[in-house]
């Protein structure tokens, strides 16, 4: 994350807040990372750790209403946090766009393929008629999809789950976006499929040198496919580091723990997981110290009243982690 | 690429699989075809009613009062020697008419409303359901009572007073299916690709709830129908010597032990028609049903 070359994206202290009856929930809290051309971050963490609202408050598509973002998301250089709306809606989809978790919820039932590719076509690009089919059958292929120009005609109903997801994936990258969010897009998936998913993600960036941001909370999703990694809990970035050094190396016990958490094929029979004991904290009053304090092995009392900061544990500097007890550098991700 | 040759192949078996189950959902059965018959038939004659050669329905045949059905008047005459025939066919022009512009109004001011209310909730929500709450308040058949008595009843009254009756039961429908299609990743997908509130809605959400709308319209469709009937009925619809259903069925109940033809005429043919219309509703909707589960 040091390379040389401009940061596309540039995520600055993100909050968001969500309002609840009870006060504001604190889905994400104090986020930075940036992100170059070509690159991608996996984001992982368990359920309801701030991912997919991190994801939804870049793009900006969460209600203006029902929630409040501080922090600065620099895009190319332009704050998108202080853009009109019209001129975000102009972002989405052409330069930012996002590939949804469940391919059977994200297209719509009632309209056709050709339908749905030929809009965003329509929208961004100003493409009509037999030009906006001939690219939407080039796009249906370039995702590897047979028979491009009936699929054009067919429902999603009539499409298999990693159709659909193509399908999906087709439409997100309508317009060639310069950075691609995909929200867990192979967990509804079957395992053959999520590789092949994976792999023309990682294909389609490489050919249009597209930053990409992938959600998930498959740790090897994550290892085989991103080159930094930010693992997210309780709205909180609480590690970040290239994969290489992540996964070889990890510092914080919840990264720790999320590693050894994942069933290892060569445990024998039933081996119990090793699930991580307790749940996450209440996101409205979270508390006074570390977040993961209350569920961590290694917590003592400054654990539980201060907060640590996210910071640089070598002389590199590109190990973040926030902890003030972290594990062993070597081994620990065993 | 070459990692991938093998999957097209495998793909497209799942998709070549899909024809045949669908070919046989495909088939609507005599029990939609029947009434869709019946139903282009009455449609067909009531537009045509004025190029048909037929009795004047107002005019009186001297020669035949309370005619028994015979060759010159094929459903027989009423008491004042008018063309049953051709007074049901008339009548069914303003059953019709009313019976399907009144649901149309309905459906339109309800659907925005009801669309508005489930996708934007909030404020937007409480506002319109408090509307409907009020218009739903009032009893209907005093409202037209009171309108009709005021005003005079026409056709044009007639369709914007049921019309507005209709209102807050399309609304609802409308507001229940955006609040569940409103859930879908496809609206925040939409929204991920650029689209504005108003684009979801119309695009998005609008063709989801249009058919569940639509087969609920041929219910109302059916009930207005039948209410232009009780109101025709109680003399509060077109007024005489213009024929409707309703006010035939009316006319013939004075005499019923001696010409129970004369009000089974128009009776007969509003059930068929009502019938027919809820056969058609109850397939289409059981039709569209088998596709959702199979999503």
């Amino acid at each position: 994350m040091t390379d040389a070359g401009p940061a596309l994206l540039e995520v600055n202290n993100l909050t968001t807040h969500f309002h609840t009856p009870r006060g504001p929930l604190r889905a994400v809290d104090g986020v930075s990372f940036s992100l170059r051309r070509g690159q991608t971050l996996g984001i992982v963490g368990e359920s309801g750790s701030g991912k997919s609202a991190l994801a939804r408050t870049i793009i900006g598509i969460l209600s203006k209403r029902r929630t409040t973002t501080t922090g600065r998301i620099a895009f190319e250089g332009r704050d998108l946090l202080t853009l009109s709306e019209p001129d975000m809606r102009d972002i989405r989809g052409r330069d930012i766009a996002m590939v949804f978790q469940d391919p059977t919820s994200s297209l719509n039932p009632v309209k056709r393929i050709g339908v749905q590719i030929t809009e965003v076509l329509a929208r961004h690009l100003g493409l009509r008629g037999c030009a906006a089919r001939s690219r939407a059958t080039e796009l249906l292929t370039s995702v590897g999809l047979s028979l491009p120009e009936e699929r054009l005609h067919q429902y999603p109903h009539q499409l298999s789950g990693g159709m659909r997801q193509r399908v999906a994936i087709a439409i997100a990258l309508a317009c060639d976006p310069k950075l691609l969010i995909a929200d867990e897009p192979t967990t509804s998936l079957d395992v053959t499929i999520q590789a092949q998913i994976l792999d023309l993600l990682h294909r389609r960036q490489k050919a249009h040198d597209m930053a990409m941001i992938l959600i998930s909370h498959d740790l090897g999703v994550v290892a085989g496919y991103t080159d930094a990694v930010a693992v997210m809990y309780a709205g909180q970035v609480v590690e970040q580091a290239s994969t290489r050094s992540l996964f070889r190396n990890c510092r914080m016990p919840y990264t720790a723990a999320l590693m050894r958490s994942a069933p290892n094929l060569s445990d024998p029979p039933h081996t119990r997981l090793r699930a991580i004991a307790g749940r996450p904290p209440d996101m409205v009053l979270p508390p006074p110290g570390c977040r993961f304090g209350p569920r961590c092995d290694h917590a003592t009392d400054i654990c539980r009243n201060e907060r640590p900061t996210l910071s640089a544990s070598d002389a590199v500097g590109a190990h973040l982690y926030a902890c003030w007890h972290p594990v062993a550098s070597p081994g620990a991700s065993a | 690429m070459s990692a991938f040759a093998d999957d097209p192949g495998h793909e497209t078996a799942s998709a070549m699989a899909a024809p045949s189950p669908m070919q046989v959902r495909d088939r609507l059965g005599f029990r939609f075809w029947l009434p869709a018959v019946w139903i282009a038939i009455v449609v067909a004659l009531a537009t045509t009613a004025n190029l048909l050669p037929l009795p004047s329905p107002i005019e009186t045949d001297f020669a035949a009062l309370s005619n028994w059905p015979d060759r010159t008047h094929w459903f027989g005459t009423d008491q004042l020697g008018r063309d049953i025939l051709s007074r049901a066919i008339f009548g069914a022009r303003i059953s019709l008419t009313v019976g399907l512009l009144a649901p149309a109004l309905g459906l339109g001011i309800g659907m925005l409303l009801g669309m508005a209310a489930g996708y934007f909730r909030g404020r937007v929500e409480a506002v319109i359901a408090a509307a409907m709450d009020a218009v739903m308040a009032f009893p209907g058949i005093l409202v037209v009572l009171a309108v009709t008595a005021y005003v005079g009843a026409s056709v044009p009254l007639l369709v914007i007073v049921l019309g507005v009756l209709t209102v807050p039961t399309f609304m609802r429908v409308a507001r229940a299916n955006t609040l569940v299609f409103a859930q879908h990743d496809f609206v925040l997908a939409a929204r991920a690709m650029g689209a504005t509130h108003w684009r979801v809605l119309s695009l998005e959400i609008l063709p989801n709830v249009v058919i569940p709308m639509l087969i609920y319209a041929l219910l109302v469709i059916s009930r207005i129908i039948v209410v232009e009937g009780v109101l025709s009925f109680l003399g509060l619809s077109l007024p005489a010597p213009w024929p409707t259903w309703g006010n035939m069925i009316a006319d013939g109940q004075v005499d019923l032990a001696t010409l129970p033809y004369i009000p089974f005429i128009p009776a007969a043919l509003m059930f068929l028609t009502v019938l027919s219309i809820n056969l058609i509703g109850e397939r289409l909707r059981a039709r569209t049903d088998l596709r959702g589960s199979a999503l």
